[in-house]
């Protein structure tokens, strides 16, 4: 299978202790049936158009493949940078991991652009968990309400937040005018008051 | 033709697709009348699998009939039953010539770790699967094998790929007569892991999983001693205190990179996926088996890593056998058993679902709902 660099027949002992009953792959490999030549006599290639990538790893394309689904948008991009490193590499499946989440995104888009609204909730077979797991789809239901209620909340207590450290910011700058400017009305409507923090948290 | 497609973790769907067409003389078109849903197809519902692309159409579980056949497939035609394996494989490669047709190196261009595999991602090949109403099926000429009269289509679909892969689990186990054997994981394979010991001469078959109801199925299908992890202070010295201190001879591992049963193995396997899955069930397997003992493993992961005690494979001196199942290797043997009455494969289906409610079947099986063992979709126009 490779090109041998040393010449056994010069080796002392060479193959003495040969046993073919030492062998764990039995009987799941077939030993007999390996010539170590690596070759074989290779089925007709299939021809496509599809872009098919490649393991590195490969010496050439193998005569048959998949044509589904080949890569597209930034997931393909992500995908052909992937297979540049070899199945070894961590890289190679961490790229194709992450393309996966964005292909996700890209499936919505898709679904969208052709005017179909996905049901996910369906998708994910939220009638078989109403028939069979009441108790189980009314605790998700509420878990997830409960995190939008909190992230929510969070969103407007960030908001109100930054509304008053900017409303500590102005308010000097307010006094300040109204003792340069006066009391004049029109200066003092000019003046936007933010409102008090939220204390519902 | 409707087929199942998928669109993101947890999201599958029913849909129009266009019909499939012969690409390659060694082609054949089926049209699918039973598909199964796999324990690994739930790897790819989950998104562990890389290279899983939106769109994809899985299952590699499948039979049908012939509708069309290529140039060069001779053996086949249109009419014809068959059982199709989910290996890809050409049948004259290096590694198809050695026996090892889950490895063929002329069916899968993404990667050279595995052969090509029917609807199991771009890291298998990139070809649709059998969840549809009809299915591409290359080497046609190799792979797919005509239904004997007196077979079922229910006991055929499953020889596709849960019988083998049970039997070859147990086979890799090199199981003695008398011998102790520890299943990790009562799914499908798993239970028909147990079953299959017994065909080897196992002396003691013990199964382990947290869902009672796959247990008590288990128990009385295999049949074997059921033990509930979540119900045991330690796994291994729970094994090593039934086995005298000593380990069971065999451990079996048919659960995969989905497991559950360890805080720290989940959210690095299945949270964070920077492990190639939870290799808990790989972990115990380890620590429970006897010095100089086997570990077979069928379970599937990711082709990343995992956290496994290695040190103690090499201080225990174990022998680790692992593969996808060589389905066309075991096929012979297995109808012979399933006409014996030595398997009854069928009694393992609890699901009979239409390919149109293809998200429903996927969430009862990933959830295990209504007790569910294994699950098949029926095409309208089977």
């Amino acid at each position: 299978m490779t090109n041998a660099l040393v010449d056994t027949s010069k080796i002392p002992g060479w193959g003495v202790d040969a046993d073919p009953e030492n062998d764990p792959t039995y009987p799941y490999r077939d030993r007999s049936q390996d010539d170590h030549s690596g070759k074989w006599e290779r089925p007709p290639l299939q021809q496509s158009d599809v872009e098919i990538l490649r393991s590195i790893e490969h010496k050439r394309q193998p005569a048959v493949f998949g044509t589904s689904t080949p890569p597209s948008g930034l997931s393909g991009v992500i995908r052909r940078g992937a297979f540049k490193y070899s199945e070894s590499h961590w890289f190679h499946w961490l790229m194709l991991m992450g393309a996966d989440r964005i292909n996700v995104v890209e499936g919505l888009v898709e679904d969208l652009a052709r005017g179909k609204v996905p049901n996910v909730p369906a998708e994910m077979g939220i009638k078989s968990e109403w028939e069979h797991n009441k108790a189980g789809l009314a605790k998700k239901v509420a878990v997830t309400a409960a995190v939008a209620g909190a992230g929510y909340a969070l969103f407007r207590w960030a908001k109100s937040g930054g509304d008053e450290e900017e409303s500590r910011e102005r308010r000097p700058r307010v006094s300040a005018k109204r003792e340069t400017a006066g009391s004049g009305a029109e200066k003092r409507e000019s003046v936007k008051i933010p409102e008090p923090p939220a204390t519902t948290l | 033709m409707l087929a199942a497609d998928y669109r993101g973790p947890y999201r599958v769907r029913a849909q129009e697709k266009p019909m499939p067409t012969i690409e390659h003389p060694r082609d054949a078109i089926v049209k699918v009348t039973r598909s199964c849903i796999c324990g690994s197809d739930l790897h790819l519902y989950h998104g562990m699998v890389p290279d899983t692309r939106v769109g994809m159409t899985f299952g590699h579980e499948f039979c049908g009939i012939v509708e069309e056949v290529g140039s060069a497939v001779e053996n086949l035609k249109k009419g014809d039953h068959v059982l199709v394996p989910f290996n890809i494989a050409c049948g004259q490669c290096h590694f198809c010539k050695q026996g090892l047709f889950g490895n063929c190196h002329e069916s899968n261009p993404q990667a050279t770790a595995v052969g090509g595999i029917f609807g199991y991602s771009h890291t298998a090949g990139g070809y649709h699967g059998g969840q549809a109403e009809y299915a591409r099926v290359p080497y046609a000429d190799f792979g797919p094998q005509v239904i004997p009269d007196w077979m079922d289509p229910d006991d055929a679909v499953l020889l596709t790929d849960v019988v083998p892969t049970g039997y070859q689990a147990a086979e890799m186990g090199g199981i003695q007569k008398g011998d102790t054997v520890v299943v990790f994981g009562a799914g499908p394979v798993g239970i028909m892991a147990a079953r299959c010991a017994w065909l080897f001469g196992a002396g003691r078959v013990i199964v382990i999983d947290h869902i009672d109801y796959r247990l008590e199925f288990a128990r009385t299908y295999a049949p074997a001693e059921v033990y509930n992890f979540r119900e045991l202070d330690d796994v291994v010295l729970f094994m090593k205190k039934t086995t005298d201190g000593l380990g069971a001879d065999v451990c079996i591992e048919a659960v995969g990179g989905d497991a559950v049963g360890n805080a720290m193995q989940t959210l690095f396997g299945n949270k964070l996926k920077l492990e190639a899955g939870n290799a808990i069930p790989l972990h115990w397997a380890i620590n429970s088996v006897k010095k100089g003992g086997i570990v077979s493993i069928v379970g599937v992961y990711g082709p990343t890593g995992n956290m496994i005690p290695i040190g103690n494979v090499v201080n225990k001196g174990l022998t680790l056998r692992g593969n996808q199942a060589a389905v066309k290797r075991h096929l012979p043997k297995l109808i012979d058993h399933v006409k014996n009455g030595h398997i009854d494969p069928k009694a393992l289906i609890t699901h009979r679902v239409p390919l149109e409610d293809i998200s429903d079947a996927y969430h009862i099986f990933s959830a295990k709902l209504d007790n569910c063992i294994k699950p098949v979709l029926i095409p309208n126009a089977a």
